[in-house]
């Protein structure tokens, strides 16, 4: 074990990440196990902010795969330049050349595209490999990805096997649109990530928001912890959080007691649909307001 | 942790891996999907330091060993209980469970947390002879889960009393309505092509390039997926059904990319968006409120007109296949319901009627106007029950 799970979280603290046990701990079984990292949890609990922290503890690239419908090997793996190929075609037509050198000529690296994964395995060093919202691709993708990720080797038939240079650390990402085949979940280590605790998400507020109170942090935290509950079309995130506090800050809300108005006001920053903005109405921003300590 | 301590090292190694086995089955008994990968990871973990310190143990069991939320809630229960408590094998104590049964094996706490199907099942319907069987032997833990789904599976919907089958029934029928579109789009799948290269017309373009084919033209969009448009009958008499194919509904919108859903009393109303939900609990609240208003009967075709007047151009397209889900009592004029049957005929590929009514002995479609809706329906099918739903999924595929 190169690091321990406290050493993780306190590097990743460092990063700006705030990382609870259990994540720590997973990301240390990532590299121990060298096993792709199954993340779940609501829209908005910061997911793919923990690739994004990952790649940067490890100093490494981050190369991120967009999953969505109709993404396919082509997409995902690699492509041949077409247009290239035919200029190329063209070019040499009256030089005489016969027909197999043409072609080996044309089915050569210059003309391969990458993409995100075949780019992340030659990679000099390895990188942080993030597969976003893997439930939005289709399921035969998913069926090349377990290919990927078991043998982290990608065949191009026309120029054989590209075996990986580097094998890097996976981090897939699921908001469960479409459940996952148990092939794919067996193939990862999982991590449930659910919203921050007050405390977490408080700490998550003081690295992120530079001038940020300690005090008016744990408010902010435990006012989102109680908006959560609410029945609420669009649960906020930590993001909207994040971007609450830095625009109360910017108001110069003091203590959030002090400022309901504001506080009211304000909500536009996490409220993201017109039923939720109508359904916390003032006075149940006071009644959220009056439990808070 | 005290299991933990021994004597010599070759020791350890034995009795750790007997130990870690006797855990990798209790997962796997409690429905976890746990390999033999899973398991020699685990035993290189236990090689590590992390074995001195319980919690970090447990962490990493749990990243490794579960697979989806389901196994995530229940982990650290079963953990505690195999390698916390005392007198491991034979049975442990479990804190949260009933006062009166102190000591439960694992099995038992599996059976009481994971599926309490066996109980229910019980209450519901519970023929003379099947109860020797239940209680003799005691089966794995999925297996029996799945026995007795088959079993709610046949019973009629408006017999369920008992809150906790009909919710069990509410979640199956969204399972099923899940696993019908992820087999369906397979199909869908595999019966098409990847996007080619469109040969003729790429050829055809390139003329304006003497010659070069510069511009690569790929074979047309996607073929289009099957789409499902359901009209839910919301009054009355459906009273019984409706909480079901609510959620029958609500699993299809929420699996099929392609779905909208309607429903329908003395008028008509779009609820896919308060379908759309993912909380299925909330979703129905608000469907709850949309349905308010109901009485007065069913106007089944004065809401087809309505649907074919001002939402058919929208949501149906060539390949759509339209769902009644109705009993066929109509309270409007016959006339009304045939024309617009036969409107809407015209512009779909399929519709399927399913009427709760007929998995009752001796129904007739009689009603003047289930009659005059019949002859444009593809499909008259019941749906008094989850498996008269899951009979439908090889219909839909030949769609």
């Amino acid at each position: 074990m190169s690091k321990t799970k406290d050493q993780i979280a306190e590097a990743l603290a460092k990063t700006g990440y705030v990382a609870d046990e259990g994540l720590a701990t997973a990301l240390v079984l990532t590299e121990m196990l060298n096993r792709p990292l199954l993340l779940e949890g609501e829209a908005g609990v910061g997911k793919t902010e923990v690739a994004k922290a990952l790649a940067r503890l490890e100093e490494t690239n981050l190369i991120r795969l967009q999953c969505y419908e109709g993404l396919d090997r082509s997409d995902a793996i690699y492509e041949w330049n077409y247009q290239r190929q035919l200029l190329a075609i063209k070019a040499r037509e009256g030089s005489g050349d016969d027909a197999n050198s043409v072609e080996e000529a044309v089915f050569s690296e210059k003309y391969l595209l990458e993409r995100p994964l075949l780019s992340a395995i030659r990679q000099a060093e390895a990188p942080v490999l993030l597969i976003d919202e893997i439930d939005r691709a289709d399921e035969e993708f998913e069926a090349f990805l377990l290919e990927i990720l078991s043998d982290y080797q990608v065949s191009i038939p026309e120029l054989g096997t590209v075996e990986a240079v580097t094998i890097p650390r996976v981090v897939l990402t699921s908001n469960g649109t479409r459940e996952l085949s148990d092939a794919l979940r067996r193939r990862c280590l999982y991590h449930y990530v659910d919203y921050p605790t007050p405390d977490r998400e408080a700490r998550i507020l003081l690295s992120r928001v530079s001038g940020l109170d300690a005090s008016l942090a744990l408010q902010i935290a435990e006012l989102m912890g109680k908006l959560r509950k609410e029945d609420l079309v669009k649960v906020p995130g930590v993001a909207e959080t994040i971007d609450w506090a830095a625009a109360l800050l910017g108001l110069g809300a003091k203590d959030l007691h002090e400022n309901r108005e504001l506080v009211f006001d304000t909500l536009t920053c996490v409220l993201k649909t017109r039923e939720d903005k109508s359904r916390v109405t003032v006075e149940v921003t006071d009644r959220l307001l009056g439990k808070v300590a | 942790m005290s299991a933990l301590h021994f004597e010599t090292r070759e020791d350890l190694g034995a009795v750790l891996r007997a130990r870690l086995a006797g855990f990798v089955r209790s997962l796997r008994d409690s429905g976890f999907k746990v390999g033999m990968a899973e398991t020699s990871d685990a035993l290189r973990l236990l090689q590590t330091p992390l074995v001195h310190r319980q919690d970090r143990l447990k962490a990493s069991f749990r990243t490794l060993f579960c697979g989806r939320l389901a196994d995530w809630k229940k982990f650290d229960e079963l953990f505690e209980a195999y390698w916390v408590g005392k007198g491991v094998k034979s049975g442990v104590k479990v804190s949260g469970t009933s006062p009166r049964k102190g000591m439960k094996t694992i099995r038992e706490l599996v059976d009481a947390q994971g599926n309490r199907q066996d109980t229910i099942a019980g209450n519901v319907e519970r023929q003379p002879g099947e109860e020797d069987e239940e209680t003799g032997e005691t089966p794995s833990g999925r297996r029996e889960g799945a026995s007795i789904a088959e079993n709610l599976g046949q019973i009629d919907f408006r017999k369920m009393e008992d809150p906790e089958a009909l919710k069990q029934a509410h979640e199956l029928a969204e399972k099923l309505a899940r696993s019908m579109r992820v087999r369906l789009t397979r199909r869908d799948r595999q019966k098409r092509k990847a996007r080619r290269l469109d040969l003729r017309r790429t050829i055809r373009h390139s003329i304006a390039h003497g010659g070069t084919p510069l511009e690569l033209i790929r074979k047309g969009p996607r073929q289009q997926q099957l789409r499902l448009v359901v009209l839910l009958d919301a009054s009355g008499s459906m009273n019984n059904y409706t909480g079901v194919f609510t959620r029958f509904v609500h699993g299809i919108l929420d699996n099929f990319r392609e779905a909208e859903a309607f429903l329908f009393h003395t008028r008509l109303v779009h609820v896919s968006s308060a379908l759309s939900e993912r909380d299925a609990g909330r979703a129905l609240d608000r469907l709850g409120l949309m349905a308010q208003g109901v009485g007065g009967g069913t106007k089944i075709g004065e809401a087809l007109a309505d649907f074919n007047r001002w939402h058919a151009a929208r949501v149906i397209h060539s390949r759509t296949c339209v769902m009644i889900l109705s009993d066929g009592y109509d309270t409007g004029a016959p006339d009304v319901l045939g024309e617009e049957m036969a409107r809407l005929r015209r512009r779909c590929r399929r519709i399927v009627w399913l009427n709760p009514l007929i998995g009752w002995e001796g129904y007739e479609p009689s009603a003047g106007g289930m009659q005059a809706a019949l002859p444009h329906v593809d499909l008259f099918a019941p749906a008094h029950n989850l498996e008269s739903l899951a009979a439908l999924e090889p219909y839909l595929a030949r769609l």
